[in-house]
């Protein structure tokens, strides 16, 4: 979407010159400091190995076989795959009816609701955690309350079988008021007399959605579901946190990056960790771009 | 909009058509949608209360009272006073820091996307193709598979554990570029550029006096954004600092996690939990307070989409 737009060329008086350089390269000189060279180096870095006899020589691609090899690594991918199956349609269902809830007109208090539930999102992902984590936890917990008030005991939603699950409700409460926005302000584009017109006519509100609203904003719903699959992937922080309020049910490997995280900074194993990254790189990019070609062909 | 709907014949459509968007508004109100609404409405809300009542506990209150009430006594004031004092007053040192990533940081962030995106909005210039092939490419990479190699590079700069290691990488947002960039193309005729070069005025200078104003709501909501964005950070500190007087909040918070989650660590429940709630104020009063602007500059940057 944004490049085709580029290609129509609406700039100024339509005159080529580098004036337009003069606006941009302070942004792109930084880039290429914190974008470009990190990404150039880390593919150098997957290239060579650290021996402890021997030192530092190129190996090629074998990092990348070792981590296409790598139990750790497919274990820890498959669980932001499931992730992802799970947890991103849920969030983005979830932030989709509100966002239509609250474009129908017939809310009451609307701009409350449109604002309260956006809240989450400017809570850091830390604070979200140890929140989520201490209500989690049995200790001073709401689990652990309700337990002690109804004398029964609740699944723990820090043990290994659950705590995925529980990472996927701190990720939906983090970033559903998030996707209800973006939802929204698209769906604001749409010309009123859209869903006049098609009242009037006699069409459902069910069929106002999925005939003038949903398509209007495919757009809104393909961006963020990219971001989402990239969010996804990414799956950091809340781990890394719950860490230590779970020890037990979060391995070193829990996610790719965790991984990646563990290789380098407890492993040392520095070139191995930047294979890894990269092949999470090339993973992400590829999916997010299967993702954003699938919405564009629907669209066309 | 290729839907089967028919527009109205345009005579009743212009008598109506002041009336629209009051018509809108004014549509008859659903309780049953307010109420099912409701539901998303108190899980968001739900854990910030949690927060704030149990801010007000004593580490005793938090272990034998229930979660989503108050305890016998209101410790809220001490809480605070001790989490600016523990530790010899280490919370203000990490709210310093804090303040410092994000005005530095998303400030530079803020001006950079501001300027790139209104160069792309508003030129056309040899290479222009490929700038937005490299950054909408990049948008795709997680920010995380570079931080490793991020933090190799900058410990051979010797710029690790040192602010500059949190700010530089805080001063690009592939996502700001993009939201200016739309918001540009709509905000600024370019009769009115036009108009300005007839007068004389050189390039920058009508950027930064004629354009500025006009990207006002744009550059709120970018900077909005990247405040949160810096304000938030955590994985990129936690790698880069080893020193907790540069720790921003957040890897600060997380530090007295882990020391109050170790056997024989000084257990400081009351001081995370008050802390956190000092944390978040500051943008949740941000948020709530520059609210018309973000949400016009959201609205905008979504037009294209």
């Amino acid at each position: 979407m944004a490049v085709a737009r580029v290609a129509t060329g609406r700039g100024v008086a339509r005159r080529r010159s580098l004036v337009g350089w003069g606006f941009i390269g302070p942004f792109l000189t930084v880039f290429a400091l914190v974008f470009l060279a990190p990404i150039g180096y880390a593919i150098y870095l997957s290239l060579f190995r650290n021996r402890l006899i021997g030192g530092n020589s190129f190996v090629g691609l074998d990092n990348y076989t070792q981590a296409l090899q790598d139990s750790e690594f497919w274990s820890a991918l498959g669980r932001v795959t499931l992730f992802l199956a799970v947890q991103v349609p849920i969030m983005l269902f979830l932030a989709l009816l509100v966002a239509l809830a609250i474009d129908s007109g017939r809310l009451y208090g609307k701009g409350f609701f449109r604002v309260a539930i956006f809240l989450p999102y400017a809570v850091p992902a830390v604070v979200a955690t140890l929140m989520w984590g201490f209500m989690y936890g049995t200790r001073f917990g709401l689990i652990g309350n309700v337990n002690e008030a109804l004398g029964v005991t609740l699944p723990d939603p820090l043990s290994p079988d659950l705590v995925l699950a529980s990472i996927g409700n701190i990720v939906t409460w983090e970033f559903v008021g998030y996707n209800m926005l973006i939802f929204y302000s698209a769906l604001r584009v749409v010309p009123v007399s859209l869903y006049e017109a098609a009242e009037i006519d006699g069409a459902s509100q069910v069929r106002i959605i999925r005939a003038i609203k949903l398509p209007a904003i495919r757009g809104a719903l393909v961006i963020a579901t990219i971001f989402s699959v990239i969010g996804s992937f990414q799956l950091f922080n809340e781990p890394a946190i719950l860490q230590d309020l779970a020890p037990n049910a979060i391995t070193t490997y829990f996610t790719p990056n965790l991984y990646a995280y563990s290789l380098s900074f407890s492993g040392q194993q520095y070139n191995y960790s930047a294979a890894v990254a990269i092949v999470m790189a090339v993973v992400t990019m590829v999916i997010a771009y299967v993702v954003q070609l699938r919405g564009m062909r629907r669209e066309s | 909009m290729t839907t089967s709907v028919r527009t109205p014949p345009a005579e009743s459509r212009s008598a109506r058509a002041p009336l629209r968007s009051a018509a809108r508004r004014g549509r008859r109100r659903s309780l049953t949608l307010t109420v099912l609404t409701g539901i998303v409405l108190v899980y968001s809300l739900i854990p910030l209360v949690w927060l704030l009542i149990n801010s007000t506990k004593t580490q005793a209150g938090l272990l034998d009272s229930f979660g989503l009430w108050f305890d016998g006594d209101f410790a809220l004031f001490s809480n605070i006073a001790d989490t600016f004092t523990y530790d010899d007053g280490i919370y203000l040192r990490w709210l310093g820091n804090t303040l410092l990533y994000v005005l530095v940081g998303a400030g530079g962030a803020t001006f950079l996307a501001v300027l790139g995106g209104y160069g792309l909005a508003k030129f056309d210039f040899p290479g222009k193709r490929a700038v937005f092939a490299v950054v909408i490419g990049a948008v795709a990479v997680p920010g995380t598979a570079l931080a490793v190699p991020t933090f190799l590079m900058f410990s051979r700069m010797g710029l690790t554990n040192t602010p500059w290691a949190v700010i530089i990488p805080s001063l690009v947002t592939p996502f700001g570029l993009y939201l200016m960039w739309t918001f540009a193309m709509e905000a600024i005729p370019d009769e009115l550029i036009e108009a300005a070069r007839v007068d004389g005025a050189s390039e920058f200078g009508t950027f930064f006096r004629i354009c500025l104003p006009l990207l006002a709501p744009g550059i709120v909501t970018v900077l909005l954004f990247s405040m949160v964005a810096t304000w938030n950070n955590y994985f990129l500190p936690l790698i880069m600092l080893k020193n907790p007087d540069w720790y921003p909040l957040t890897v600060g918070l997380n530090a007295w996690n882990e020391q109050a989650q170790t056997a024989g660590g000084e257990p400081v429940f009351n001081l995370i939990i008050t802390g956190s709630l000092l944390t978040i104020l500051p943008l949740l009063a941000a948020f709530l307070l520059l609210q018309r602007y973000w949400q016009s500059g959201l609205a905008a940057g979504s037009v294209k989409q």
